[in-house]
């Protein structure tokens, strides 16, 4: 087992995220592969970390860290969670890959006071361009697979995530829009820029009920 | 990758003392409470320990033993000498590294390998206790286990390791002494025992009860052995320990005798010699009334009995930290019985790690060379000790 380095930098995007919870917070991460963004977060903002993998081998990696981390996915297991558990749950990259994202959202938001959820958007002007010009699913760096081998049964754009979390009540506290290396664009997250120059979005969710 | 010290010989600086066994007379001023408001006292428990128990006492691991285990992690075994049950798994520089942690194993209350059982005289008759020892549960197994590391003086376990009956006593341990165990890693195992269970140990104990050499329970003061009734109890608990893939990969329709089946009814194939030999020899090495009162105590394990229903409610507030393991292929405590003690866990906002290790090898795949439980058990305890400053373990000098 190769320990990880207590301090060492984090993918840029999770850094970003992890720049977003307050020290202490109880966290659930939804598909916290090897639990970096976890572990970051517990020795950095000494935080009360839980994770959900689907993968054996990022459990076990996690694990190995010292991360609270079962095996489990977004669909079927965020309900055993009882309402108000943690003060943020985090769905990074994975909301596309679930069965039922709205239902998933739902639960993000009962089980947690805010949600953090990141995404890639496919009102990118890449996407558009390749399916204007060439008439096939985009596919990319970023968006690698096939439309027949994909994981991402759900791909949405921001403009279609931004209307979900209107009709769902949602608040939506903080947007913003990443450039293709993950870095954050000096434009409005909600606004119609974002969704034709955003490759990934990255939103702070609450639910509208609660002050 | 996990390195695979030498089994014997000198280990690094200051390695710890290999595998000692004991025994302790325990509750010899007042009788231990049972679940079923009966009494026992005094009683003898027979454990093995392994490991130096640190200044601060905080590097004790318990590992809890299965039905038909023993305190023998480490052999060889006084009766088959045979090497321990979890050599694999427990020793210096192994996933449960002696060298870092004491660890202690105790034959359960009711065995039959030195701890108080139906098979030890009774005091009060001078005979063994057969039928007439106590019906004991995972509850007073625990208790005894309890009462065993007051006896050495360790206050709270560092970590309750234990698969398929082990898990029983290890979740048990985490409901009835939460404070005193810091980490809990139930393996193979469940809350509670379920109909299935129930119905095999029913065909084991009717087995047993069908032999005439069984003698209503006193076969050991008339002489005799009811072997034929306990290995039959074996030959069927077997099949349950493994699985249909594993089972097939091992011996197929094999014969024992290639050119042909003997139209008879001897063990034509190697599966029926195979548990035969399982069978033969398990009578060897175990009590046939202790196989009653143990696979009863595991019939009797509901945790969530005691809290309507309600799992959640055995762990609130919980401050210890879950390590859920299961493996694919077991259908004797499949995985959908771990996930329900990790969905209680996170009910209750518990701190839990949950693996399901995909083997074929079946429920005693925790008894096996598997390596990727093995590394999802060292991850645990690794990281676990790092939090708690336990120091690592002596690098080997080579």
């Amino acid at each position: 087992m190769t320990p990880a380095s207590p301090t060492g930098a984090i993918r840029y995007d999770l850094q970003l995220i992890a720049d977003m919870v307050p020290p202490g917070a109880r966290v659930l991460d939804v598909g916290c592969g090897d639990g970096e963004l976890l572990a970051h977060l517990s020795i950095t903002k000494q935080i009360d970390g839980r994770g959900i993998e689907l993968s054996m081998a990022g459990v076990r990696a996690a694990v190995g860290r010292g991360v609270a981390v079962i095996q489990g996915d977004a669909d079927t297991d965020l309900r055993d969670y009882p309402d108000g558990a943690f003060d943020y749950a985090i769905l990074s990259q994975t909301l596309q890959a679930t069965e039922h994202p709205r239902d998933v959202l739902a639960n993000l938001l009962r089980i947690a006071d805010r949600a953090i959820v990141s995404f890639p958007n496919f009102g990118h002007w890449r996407s558009r361009l390749q399916l204007l010009t060439l008439g096939k699913m985009p596919v990319s760096e970023y968006l690698p697979h096939q439309w027949w081998n994909t994981p991402n049964i759900h791909f949405c754009t921001i403009r279609d995530f931004l209307l979900l979390c209107r009709d769902m009540g949602i608040v939506v506290e903080r947007a913003l829009a990443l450039d293709e290396h993950g870095r954050p664009r000096s434009i409005s997250g909600v606004g119609p820029l974002a969704n034709v120059l955003g490759a990934q979005g990255v939103f702070v969710l609450r639910r509208s009920t609660r002050a | 990758m996990n390195d695979t010290p030498p089994a014997q010989g000198p280990l690094g600086r200051a390695p710890g003392p290999g595998p000692t066994n004991h025994t302790a007379t325990l509750c010899t001023r007042e009788p231990m409470r049972l679940d079923s408001g009966g009494e026992l006292g005094p009683i003898t428990v027979a454990y093995q320990t392994q490991g130096v128990l640190n200044a601060e006492r905080s590097n004790a691991i318990l590992v809890c033993h299965a039905l038909t285990g023993d305190h023998y992690m480490q052999g060889p075994h006084p009766v088959t000498g045979k090497p321990g049950w979890w050599e694999i798994v427990v020793g210096p520089g192994r996933v449960i590294d002696t060298r870092r942690y004491f660890v202690i194993c105790s034959n359960v209350l009711g065995g039959c390998l030195g701890t108080t059982g139906p098979r030890e005289i009774n005091p009060a008759t001078g005979q063994p206790w057969g039928l007439g020892f106590p019906v004991i549960t995972i509850g007073d197994m625990v208790r005894a286990q309890a009462l065993l590391l007051d006896h050495l003086g360790i206050d709270t376990l560092f970590c309750a390791i234990g698969g398929s009956m082990g898990a029983m006593q290890v979740l048990q341990w985490a409901v009835a002494y939460p404070e005193r165990v810091r980490a809990a890693v139930p393996i193979a195992g469940s809350w509670r025992h379920s109909a299935q269970n129930i119905a095999f140990n029913e065909v084991g104990r009717q087995a047993i009860m069908a032999d005439p050499d069984w003698s209503g329970g006193d076969y050991l003061s008339e002489g005799r052995v009811p072997r034929r009734g306990l290995a039959v109890a074996r030959m069927t608990a077997h099949i349950t320990y493994l699985s249909e893939p594993a089972l097939h990969r091992k011996f197929g329709r094999k014969l024992q005798n290639p050119t042909g089946v003997s139209y008879g009814f001897d063990a034509d194939f190697q599966v029926e010699s195979y548990l035969r030999h399982q069978g033969a020899s398990f009578v060897k090495r175990f009590d046939a009334n202790s196989y009653l009162f143990i696979t009863r105590a595991m019939d009797y394990f509901d945790l969530a009995a005691a809290h309507d229903g309600v799992l959640a409610r055995a762990f609130q507030g919980t401050k210890t930290r879950f390590c859920v393991i299961s493996f694919s292929s077991d259908w004797l405590f499949p995985t959908a019985e771990s996930r329900a003690v990790v969905r209680a866990l996170n009910a209750a906002a518990a701190r839990v790690s949950f693996v399901e290790v995909t083997t074929d090898k079946g429920h005693d795949a925790f008894l096996l060379d598997e390596p990727a439980f093995h590394d999802t058990l060292s991850g645990f305890l690794n990281g676990l000790a790092e939090q708690a400053g336990l120091p690592p373990a002596p690098e080997d000098p080579s």
